[in-house]
């Protein structure tokens, strides 16, 4: 290491960048949470069915085989645009009575094909997880992802 | 080993090794799953498989780093533990914590969120078992020698805790969920994990190589400025897609981009200070593992995180195998190899030994490292193709899977080789039976 930089200065580096670049992450941390709750999310439509539906997406870890806007596990397909891909855009009822079929008669049991348990969810808890689906797919993620096949 | 209260680094060492068995022994159930998706469909789905992998790899690498701790900070301070029986209180709360939560795993007990699945008592455990941790640690500190090693550490470990307090905030609004769910995620595994694997690998240079101690304290200031400057704003390379504003497209571009200097600098290090040292350390493997840990850091972290950071590329590869490529080789290089190096070092002293075993401990480090580099390749070509298929061609998702079968019976080739290698290290670690390596000349360092 270079002779020029004394250990004292190092440190001061250290501490004052670290500083610094955690004041501005925070800060701008703060602002995305304002933009996602007054611009990007539609907040004024989650409604409790919405709410209760993403309490059913995380009882069932749905997220250790699915992604929901790419994070998650790589293992199911994609599900933030999941409404969209069932055609929700042109009949929205249709959609999320297609999901709720879907949930409803896995598992398939089709040999060599990927299986889905059967979570035994009720048909509120269908209502709420299509509902969440459909707030998720109308969130503003910047054009992702490209392709309606997530 | 100088003090005696270092001996509960053994107690710590033990228990991550077996739960990295466990990690790994779930790791080759969820690849077979990948190839034969019927396998205990039922029994053990997938997510429930995959949850006890990821979470028993994370936990594991926290009691390393906790027994790390508890190893190097008498030394570095030059006095006893400020109290062994709270470490042993902390172990065992951790592990009826662990144990508990998987076992509820395999009955449906969980909480949602991705690594978070922990139920909120084993949350709240983790705290409190944190609390009492950096009480320890920190009065050990408080009343010993401070050096940048220690600071540095005790840094990155009190930052491990604080950031974990956001896992108990759960918002309906996931977008808003997510924004702080990265907070404990990337900013422990990009930003405070980075400060305790600096000190550690710093740590093991001094004894290893026996440099001056202000050359190593100049460096480990480097590197982890390095680290948290493009860290903490790299977080926004997350914030892509997920219902954040645009400009972290830019932020997150430039500053994750430049995470890959903060492994480079930990490569040089490790490198310079080896071919600066002047001491002849019996302990080879301890080294192998030390100077691997840099490189399969700086490759996985660094070259396969660098590949798919920057906005426009990660619109087409975010959420394929390119990231679950880019995770595996990521975890590997800097923590578990962190963790066996520092393992591979301690334990001889925790036994009152000679360095032992060493030709099947480097053996075990081969076999590890070039499982896990295959598997990395193999999961990178499966997620380009499955980039091009699904994000560019607009295939169906599990149309694509079916054409990336070949890769996956790969991986779960690689995956065997992985999981002999760990069986070969804890073998090599734990059952020490006769020296190997004998043609030693200086005298040990401690």
């Amino acid at each position: 290491m270079s002779e020029g930089l004394t250990k004292s200065q190092a440190r001061n580096i250290f501490f004052g960048g670290s500083l610094f670049f955690f004041v501005v992450f925070a800060g701008l941390t703060a602002h995305s949470h304002y933009y996602a709750v007054s611009t990007s999310t539609n907040a004024q439509n989650l409604t409790e069915s919405v709410e209760r539906g993403k309490r059913v997406w995380e009882r069932n870890a749905c997220i250790d085989c699915h992604t929901i806007l790419g994070e998650g596990a790589y293992f199911a397909p994609e599900l933030g645009n999941v409404f969209v891909r069932y055609g929700g855009k042109d009949d929205p009822a249709g959609a999320k009575e297609a999901i709720k079929a879907w949930i409803a008669s896995q598992p398939t049991g089709i040999p060599g094909r990927r299986q889905m348990p059967n979570f035994h969810l009720t048909d509120g808890e269908l209502n709420d997880i299509a509902d969440f689906l459909e707030w998720v797919s109308k969130i503003n993620t910047q054009g992702w992802p490209p392709k309606d096949s997530g | 080993m100088k003090y005696q209260s270092q001996k509960v680094a053994l107690a710590y060492f033990a228990c991550a090794m077996a739960l990295f068995a466990a990690q790994v022994l779930f790791g080759l159930l969820v690849g077979y799953i990948y190839v034969a998706p019927n396998f205990l469909a039922e029994l053990v789905p997938f997510n429930v498989a995959r949850m006890i992998h990821t979470n028993a790899l994370i936990v594991w690498l926290l009691l390393g780093f906790f027994g790390a701790s508890y190893y190097l900070i008498p030394e570095e301070t030059e006095r006893e533990l400020h109290s062994p029986k709270l470490a042993y209180i902390q172990l065992i709360l951790l592990m009826v914590g662990a144990s508990g939560a998987v076992v509820g795993y395999l009955f449906g007990i969980h909480e949602g969120r991705e690594f978070l699945e922990q139920p909120l008592w084993v949350k709240l455990g983790i705290i409190v078992a944190a609390l009492i941790f950096l009480y320890n640690v920190s009065m050990t500190v408080l009343q010993g020698r401070k050096t940048v090693i220690t600071n540095v550490l005790l840094l990155g470990l009190w930052g491990i805790a604080l950031f974990f307090l956001f896992a108990l905030y759960n918002p309906a609004n996931l977008t808003v969920d997510k924004i702080y769910w990265w907070y404990v995620v990337h900013i422990w595994v990009e930003g405070v994990w980075e400060l305790v694997m600096a000190s550690v690998l710093a740590f093991m240079m001094l004894k290893l190589t026996g440099v001056d101690r202000e050359v190593v304290d100049k460096w480990l200031y480097v590197i982890v400025a390095l680290a948290l400057f493009t860290g903490l704003l790299g977080t926004g390379h997350h914030y892509y897609w997920i219902g954040t504003p645009g400009y972290w497209q830019w932020i997150g571009s430039v500053f994750s981009a430049l995470e890959i200097l903060p492994f480079f600098a930990m490569v040089m290090f490790t490198f310079i200070m080896v071919w600066k040292g002047r001491r002849e350390h019996p302990n080879k493997a301890a080294l192998l593992w030390a100077l691997g840990c840099s490189v399969l850091a700086f490759f996985g972290a660094g070259v396969w995180g660098f590949m798919h950071t920057l906005a426009p590329m990660n619109y087409y590869t975010h959420g394929t195998q390119v990231t679950a490529a880019h995770g595996h080789l990521a975890f590997f290089g800097a923590y578990v190899s962190m963790n066996l190096a520092i393992i591979t070092y301690a334990m001889p002293y925790l036994l009152g030994r000679k360095p032992y075993n060493q030709v099947l401990n480097m053996a075990s480090f081969w076999l590890m490292s070039s499982g896990m580099a295959f598997m990395t390749f193999t999961l990178t070509f499966a997620g380009v193709v499955q980039t091009h298929l699904q994000r560019v061609l607009g295939q169906g998702y599990m149309d694509v899977q079916d054409q990336l079968a070949l890769f996956y019976w790969m991986r779960l080739g690689s995956g065997v080789v992985v999981v002999l290698g760990a069986l070969l290290f804890i073998y090599a670690t734990f059952v020490p039976r006769r020296e190997v390596i004998t043609n030693v000349v200086s005298a040990p360092a401690e």
